[in-house]
């Protein structure tokens, strides 16, 4: 499911819970989290945190495999090497963010250098 | 380039997290911060069902595309002034707007 | 003593059923009527089955959303529906954090809070702050459990009335039909805008909605409200200043 799907691509009951349910929903569970006093570690926000993280890492991934625009130049597997090494460079360098961030960029262009147009 | 991955960007990776940052300071400051930002807020849901309005009457489905534009406008427009005119009721504003489209209709088009 | 205080409290039950009864011979049962038969009919039009439609409503409960919902799904992607409808429901924060703690009690914990979390929406909200206070503090959650399933299953009759009835109707009553969404959403908008910003805002909308939605500009609705609330605001604090 990409960023520009439309109702017509999952299903009008998936999307109404999607999109109609919980954008709603949310500012109804924001005002009882207010109200009941729970806080940063109750199971609701581990949850909601959990759902959003994987979100997010499913948007990565398709920005990563996307064969459209300027990346879609560089083969696939060159890609997802590049994210990986990035990734072993922020393990490696103590969870360092610029670290990852660099070498994943050095990696892609390079990868970019050899297997691109 | 379009905008949408970064806008899911924004909203799922920072909104989760930094939301319980920014609650608690808007608790923090108390009342006056939040009716400011509560008063933002609401005018823009407002202009939102404003536009939602506009929507349905402008790209109007089904039965209701069989009635000439300038018929739904002025129902539209006649419900408001009925409704300012006859002591704010509600209900005066859609007898009035409904009775001037199917006064419109019977007379102009459909 | 009071009233509250002197008669026996009343059973879950019976204080639901207080509930109840409260939600259909409120004054706000008629408007809410009015717009759920409004949206059944749209939502015939636009093209949703009866059973979604009446899910939509249980789900969602919130009259402007779902509108949002029915005229913008088949043709607008799904994050400029979910950004529209984020937006415009927005006055559920300060709607629960208000009402809320009138039900909370020591013993009892968020659990019981969920289900009238749920169905606050604006003419729950406005009976139950209405009529909470008279209440003694055991009764409150089944009332305003009673108050909320009172008024949504009056919605869900009258919203099943006005999808059957659409498809039914010769064109010019279907036209008017369809008519009362818009109607009855500019009557509500219009009770509500007392101050400036609120008429601002309002007017602004129905000016700038059109013109994002004319030049096809992506997520028009958010951006209409973005821009044109914004300006309302402005406004207001440029007034406020000049005092």
């Amino acid at each position: 499911m990409s960023m520009a799907a439309t109702m017509m691509e999952i299903g009008p009951i998936f999307a109404l819970i999607l999109v109609g349910f919980l954008p709603n929903e949310v500012w109804r569970v924001l005002g009882l989290v207010l109200v009941s006093g729970l806080d940063e570690d109750s199971q609701i926000l581990v949850w909601v945190r959990a759902v959003a993280t994987a979100m997010l890492a499913g948007v990565l991934a398709q920005l990563v495999l996307s064969s459209s625009g300027a990346l879609g130049t560089v083969p696939v597997g060159v890609r997802v090497g590049a994210a990986l090494l990035g990734f072993v460079a922020f393990l490696i360098g103590k969870r360092s963010v610029f670290l990852g961030v660099l070498t994943g960029e050095l990696a892609i262009v390079v990868g970019m250098l050899a297997f691109g147009p | 380039m379009t905008m949408e991955p970064y806008l899911a960007l924004l909203l799922l990776g920072v909104l989760p997290s930094e939301m319980w940052r920014w609650i608690g300071i808007l608790v923090g400051r108390g009342l006056d911060e939040e009716s400011e930002i509560i008063l933002w807020v609401r005018a823009v849901a407002t202009a939102l069902v404003a536009a939602v309005v506009a929507r349905i009457v402008l790209i109007p489905p089904g039965a209701l595309a069989a009635v000439p534009l300038w018929v739904r406008l002025v129902a539209l427009a006649g419900g408001v002034v009925a409704f300012y005119g006859i002591r704010r009721s509600a209900f005066a504003g859609v007898l009035v707007g409904e009775a001037i489209l199917v006064i419109g209709m019977l007379a102009f088009g459909g | 003593m009071t009233a509250a205080e002197t008669t026996p409290p009343r059973s879950t039950v019976q204080a639901f059923r207080d509930g109840l009864v409260a939600a259909w011979t409120s004054v706000f049962v008629l408007v809410l009527l009015g717009n759920y038969v409004g949206i059944g009919a749209l939502a015939y039009e636009f093209g949703f089955s009866l059973n979604w439609m009446l899910l939509s409503t249980v789900l969602v409960w919130a009259a402007p959303a779902q509108v949002i919902l029915i005229s913008t799904l088949n043709t607008a992607t799904l994050i400029e529906v979910a950004l529209a409808v984020t937006l415009s429901s927005v006055r559920f924060l300060p709607m629960v954090v208000a009402l809320l703690p009138m039900l909370k009690t020591k013993e009892a914990g968020a659990g019981r809070l969920v289900l009238p979390m749920h169905l606050t929406a604006i003419s729950v909200w406005v009976e139950g702050m209405r009529l909470l206070p008279g209440r003694p503090a055991p009764e409150r959650v089944p009332f305003y459990n009673g108050l909320g399933i009172g008024l949504l299953a009056a919605a869900c009759v009258a919203s099943v009335f006005g999808y059957v009835l659409a498809a039914r109707l010769p064109t010019i009553l279907a036209a008017a039909l369809l008519f009362l969404t818009p109607m009855a959403l500019l009557m509500s908008v219009s009770r509500n805008s007392k101050t400036l910003i609120d008429k601002l805002a309002f007017g602004f909308g129905l000016v700038v909605g059109p013109v994002l939605a004319a030049h096809k500009v992506g997520l028009d609705l958010m951006w209409t409200g973005l821009i044109a609330g914004t300006a309302a605001y402005v406004i207001h604090r440029i007034r406020e200043a000049a005092r």
